[in-house]
């Protein structure tokens, strides 16, 4: 009885320290693009996040060396009317994945520290709400892309 | 309370003359798939400056079906989306697409200059044209057809968004309003109204 009572506490140890891993370790990126506009405005970027944990993972924002500014938006239309907002968050399920894609979420870059091509490659650090963060590469397309290419 | 059946009947032609007179400006019906705003909204007309800095006016767009869309260069989602659907629609039409414009009107005209505008339609298409001007000539366009927008209050570093109308209106080679479709639309469809005007307008 005792080596049982043992056995799962074990266990148990095993799954808590697996939830324990950080959020960004169950994240995985895909589709990673953004859309280069003319001049300094701002950009939008967009990726697919696939949670693996058993815990959602939170995106809280991104940062990156070539932007002074990296906001979480969301567009939405009501109404016939489209509207941006700054949102706080972005909840990628346990076992799921949180979609950012034109004219809903996405990253909005701005003021560009030096100038980004169609063709570049980015890095944007994605933040999670631990504190975790996630690399991701970013394949800066043509303004007039529709997404991530292929 | 009933009225006379002679008063109904010249009711009845009276509509009838209504109908009538206002279809045939908007030459024949046509079997759109999008939403038929024939006869029902104002023909195109505004005075403001295209991307070259010229004065321009509705009437020099006659001769060219007209894709008329609302937005701002620093919006960096939804107008960008927009314009990129118009351009693959632009692409879809092949040869035909010479005869449309995209007229895309900026509701930020004090950051939309000609040259911004110019730079910035052309990303997207050879055949979008960007208009800007006076912000009252830009509100009275914008009113003509219904549409709205405001400016949002500014950010800590003076930045700030429009929150605008997204819809899409089409008009034909005469400057005739004939279909009004939405960002959310599909792409089939306005391509098929699109074919439907612009094989007309060869005709006539
Ligand atoms: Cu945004």
């Amino acid at each position: 009885m005792k080596s049982h009572t043992l056995l799962f506490l074990l266990a148990g140890l095993m799954v808590a320290s697996s939830t324990n891993a950080t959020e960004a370790a169950h994240v995985q990126a895909s589709h990673a693009w953004l859309r280069v506009l003319p001049g300094d405005l701002p950009a939008g970027a967009y990726v697919t996040l696939e949670n693996d944990g058993d815990q959602p993972a939170v995106l809280s924002g991104a940062s990156s060396p070539l932007y002074a500014d990296v906001m979480l938006h969301k567009s939405s239309s009501d109404g016939g009317m489209s509207r941006m907002a700054m949102v706080d968050s972005l909840s990628v399920p346990a076992h799921g994945k949180a979609i950012l894609a034109p004219a809903g979420y996405h990253l909005m870059l701005m003021k560009a520290t030096h100038p980004v091509k169609p063709g570049d490659t980015i890095t944007l650090n994605l933040k999670f709400a631990d504190g975790s963060t996630l690399a991701t590469n970013f394949l800066a397309r043509p303004a007039n892309a529709m997404d991530s290419g292929p | 309370m009933k009225p006379l059946p002679s008063l109904r009947l010249a009711l009845l032609l009276l509509l009838l003359a209504v109908i009538a007179l206002s279809g045939c400006d908007s030459s024949q019906k046509l079997p759109f798939r999008l939403t038929d705003v024939s006869g029902h909204m104002p023909d195109l007309d505004f005075k403001l400056t295209d991307d070259h800095g010229k004065a321009v006016t509705g009437a020099d767009y006659r001769g060219k079906v007209v894709v008329l869309y609302f937005g701002y260069t620093h919006c960096p989602d939804v107008c960008p989306l927009t314009l990129a659907q118009l351009h693959v629609v632009m692409q879809r039409l092949g040869p035909l697409a010479d005869k449309a414009r995209i007229l895309f009107v900026s509701v930020d005209p004090a950051r939309d200059t000609p040259a911004v505008m110019h730079t910035y339609v052309n990303a997207f298409d050879p055949r979008a044209i960007g208009l800007t001007g006076d912000a009252r000539d830009i509100e009275a366009l914008s009113k003509r057809y219904r549409s709205a927008y405001t400016r949002e209050p500014s950010g800590k570093d003076g930045s700030y968004e429009v929150s605008h109308s997204s819809a899409i209106y089409v008009f034909d080679n005469k400057g005739g309003a004939r279909v009004l479709a939405t960002p959310a639309d599909s792409q089939d469809d306005l391509v098929h109204d699109l074919h439907l005007l612009l094989d007309t307008g060869t005709q006539s």
